[in-house]
């Protein structure tokens, strides 16, 4: 299958490390993976902090770069990024008067999918240890994310995943369904709000005693790692993709707090 | 606290307690310093919300029930007109009178013609959310005339002085020895040796209660439904209290929200199952009173209902967000919200808090009204609330609908860092090229990160993110860098 990679602007920037594990496990199974150069963001950002305007631009451009490229499925590692293209990518062009734009936009966000979505209901991923050689032998908490989890109704799936991965320790999260407060510039325009909510999530995460905090997306991962990190706690954060991707023989060094400390291996 | 008593009607579309008078943030800033209230709050909504999710998983056909709840209500608001019409007409021929209100101050003026006709000086009260939007307690005071609310919680809040922090659990921001000292230092008569225990505080609520029900001529209550076809009015409830008050006094009169009208006596075997387990996590409220303009020699002779539009038609008239009409105020959604749950009630100024008051209070007041801009910002759009309600009543679209026309709303003025900020970022984002170009700058964030690989501290509106977080030094290339070459790309 041929398989266009949405890395997020979050991702390209900042964690370009989930972008080439999400290559790494992809080409493992045997996918062609292409990356369509023309992308940016998703606008997600400028969308729910009101700014429609502004998000034009933005999803036009996505919109333009995932057609520009012929591939079977794209493929994001992020739940809310994924959220995005499918629920609001349509929406901002309707709002914008844009039908053509709003009838692109709608069929490349049904050619879309979040990762654990693609790994197991299109590529029939049902064991990753066997079938990708996952292996990563540390006590993991996972924390799923509020748009994978409510709006694109992700279930059990990146749970279901990790739990496939050899080594590796599942440890529950307690409240694990509650926001973890990042809502992007909620964080900063509600900062007291969002602080608290973020307090008690990482005092939840602490609690289980786990040395990994994982997730599917890495806005609420910057976010409640940044936290993790300024408790000095010693827990790291870790996305789902990083954790599949590593194997016996080329395993994913646990960061350090700040998350730096990774080698990625690939291919 | 009338609004629009300034003698322009329609300066405003709704007037009363609709309006946050300091801005969320600040508002709220002040609450999460409560302790006390954090604990109360988590506590009470943690509780509520197990047993929600008890009662509303046990039915097979849970969902199926949302879609009739929000089909019905979607039909109600296309049909408002003809089924109001058709409401008072039914509701005059049963002997009961229909008055009209197009604001908070039409509606207490109306209130207090009526009861000042009756003679009396006091009067009873269901619990009813339409009567807090409208502030008519505070306004009959003014005009010589006490209100008593006779639901336990609003009670509570009453002796205290306070304002309800919640829709359903007014007091839910006060434990059980707060409300015995309040009960020890208000309550006429009380036993002086009152202990916490939930059943002593009732009990004394109970007595306080009953001499005011034996003896007042006047009760005024809210309505849960309002049934057009028949002119029906009902009202739900768990303590009994409304149900004295709905039978015992000579007079009635109902303040009801046009929106709260179902079109036939069996649409309510769809909301009496939707509301008791959604709000009180219970398959059926102990009270359920239905009431039909007057029987002689039962229940009131005298029955008034006035129908309350106060910017009601202002949120129908905005299409996307005229869906908070659906609200059947179960209060599932603020037991189930992160940011309730920390800062409380109080925090949104509005009658309505939590995401249905941070949609509903500028749906009908306007965006630019006071600080109702700051409400729709109140959210990390988690999306707990849409889940929650029994309505499907989409709160996180609605919330960045309104964020839209709040930004638009301030389009022209001063730009602030954010309009700057995210200017600049729709250029950025807006080209695979542009983000390039701004990626190869990520060494210098490297750079500035230090030896310990954390950036500590930013400036401006960004402080609000280092205040409890860092952020990692940035990678030495980005993705697009490491495919190009990686792929031998230029
Ligand atoms: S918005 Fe929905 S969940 Fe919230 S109070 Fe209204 S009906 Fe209940």
């Amino acid at each position: 299958m041929k398989i266009a990679l949405f890395a997020t602007c979050i991702v390209d920037g900042m964690y370009p490390r989930a972008a080439q594990a999400t290559v790494a496990v992809l080409e493992r199974l045997g996918h062609e993976v292409v990356f369509p150069k023309g992308q940016a963001c998703c606008g997600q950002m400028h969308v729910n902090s009101g700014y429609f305007k502004e998000a034009v631009p933005v999803v036009a451009n996505h919109v333009r770069a995932f057609e520009s490229e012929d591939y079977d499925v794209a493929v994001a590692p992020s739940g809310s990024c994924v959220a995005s293209v499918k629920h609001q990518h349509p929406m901002v062009a309707r709002r914008a008067g844009d039908a053509g734009l709003e009838e692109r936009a709608t069929a490349v966000g049904k050619k879309t999918y979040e990762l654990s979505e693609l790994l197991v209901d299109v590529l029939g991923v049902t064991d990753p240890a066997g079938q990708l050689g996952s292996y990563f032998p540390h006590t993991v908490t996972y924390h799923p994310s509020c748009h994978g989890m409510r709006l694109l109704k992700l279930g059990d799936r990146q749970a279901g995943l990790l739990r496939g991965v050899e080594g590796l320790e599942l440890l529950d999260l307690p409240e694990a369904d509650q926001c973890c407060g990042f809502g992007g510039t909620f964080s900063v325009k509600n900062a007291d709000v969002s602080s608290a909510m973020l307090a008690d999530k990482t005092a939840n995460i602490r609690s289980t005693g786990a040395s990994v905090c994982a997730g599917g997306d890495y806005s609420c991962l910057m976010h409640i790692g940044g936290g993790l990190s300024r408790q000095e706690s010693g827990v790291a954060t870790l996305h789902l993709a990083e954790i599949l991707a590593s194997t016996e023989a080329e395993p994913v060094a646990v960061p350090g707090p700040a998350g730096q400390t990774v080698k990625v291996v690939v291919k | 606290m009338s609004r629009t008593a300034l003698g322009m009607p329609g300066l405003r579309p709704g007037s009363g307690n609709l309006f946050a008078e300091e801005k969320f943030p600040s508002a709220a800033r002040r609450e999460l310093g409560n302790s006390q209230l954090r604990r109360n709050l988590k506590h009470a909504t943690s509780t509520i919300r197990t047993k929600r999710l008890n009662v509303t998983g046990e039915l097979p056909d849970w969902e199926e029930l949302r879609d009739a709840g929000s089909a019905l209500k979607t039909s109600v608001m296309a049909r408002l007109p003809e089924l109001l019409e058709a409401f008072e007409a039914n509701v005059t021929a049963r002997g009961g009178t229909v008055h009209w209100a197009r604001d908070a101050d039409e509606a207490n003026r109306i209130i207090h013609e009526l009861v000042k006709a009756e003679g009396v000086d006091e009067v009873v009260k269901v619990k009813s959310m339409a009567t807090q939007e409208i502030g008519m307690n505070e306004y009959l005071e003014e005009h010589g005339i006490a209100a008593y609310e006779t639901d336990l919680a609003e009670l509570i809040v009453q002796l205290d002085h306070d304002k309800p922090s919640h829709i359903l659990v007014p007091a839910i921001h006060k434990n059980r020895t707060e409300v015995r000292d309040i009960f020890l230092k208000e309550m006429p008569g009380v036993d002086p040796h009152l202990t916490d225990e939930p059943r002593r505080l009732a009990m004394a609520a109970r007595a306080h209660l009953r001499a005011k029900f034996l003896t007042a001529k006047v009760a005024i209550s809210g309505a849960n439904f309002g049934i057009a076809d028949s002119g029906t009015l009902s009202v739900v409830e768990s303590e009994g209290n409304g149900r004295m008050c709905l039978t015992l006094p000579e007079t009635l009169i109902t303040v009801m929200g046009i929106e709260k009208l179902l079109p036939t006596f069996s649409d309510l075997e769809v909301f009496l199952q939707l509301l008791p387990r959604s709000s009180t996590g219970e398959r059926m409220n102990p009270y359920t009173s239905l009431w039909t303009g007057v029987t002689e020699g039962d229940g009131p002779s005298t029955f008034h209902v006035i129908l309350l539009d106060n910017g009601r038609t202002n949120a129908l008239a905005d299409e996307m967000g005229r869906s908070a009409l659906h609200c059947i105020r179960c209060s599932a959604c603020i037991n189930v919200c992160p940011v309730y749950e920390r800062t409380g009630g109080h925090a949104y100024g509005s009658t309505y808090p939590g995401p249905i008051g941070a949609i509903l209070s500028p749906l009908m007041t306007g965006v630019e009204a006071e600080e109702n801009g700051s409400l729709p910002y109140a959210s990390s759009l988690c999306g707990a609330c849409y889940d929650a309600c029994p309505v499907k009543i989409n709160i996180p679209d609605i919330l960045v609908h309104l964020r839209g026309k709040d930004v638009d709303a301030h389009r022209g003025g001063l730009p602030s860092q954010l309009d700057v900020g995210l200017k600049a970022a729709s250029w950025a984002l807006s080209d695979g090229r542009r983000l390039g170009a701004v990626e190869k700058l990520l060494p210098l964030g490297r750079a500035a990160a230090g030896k310990d690989k954390k950036i500590k501290k930013l400036p401006g509106i960004a402080a609000g993110w280092t205040q409890s977080r860092d952020i990692p030094a940035p990678p030495s290339q980005s993705f697009r860098d490491w495919w190009a070459k990686e792929h031998k790309e230029s």
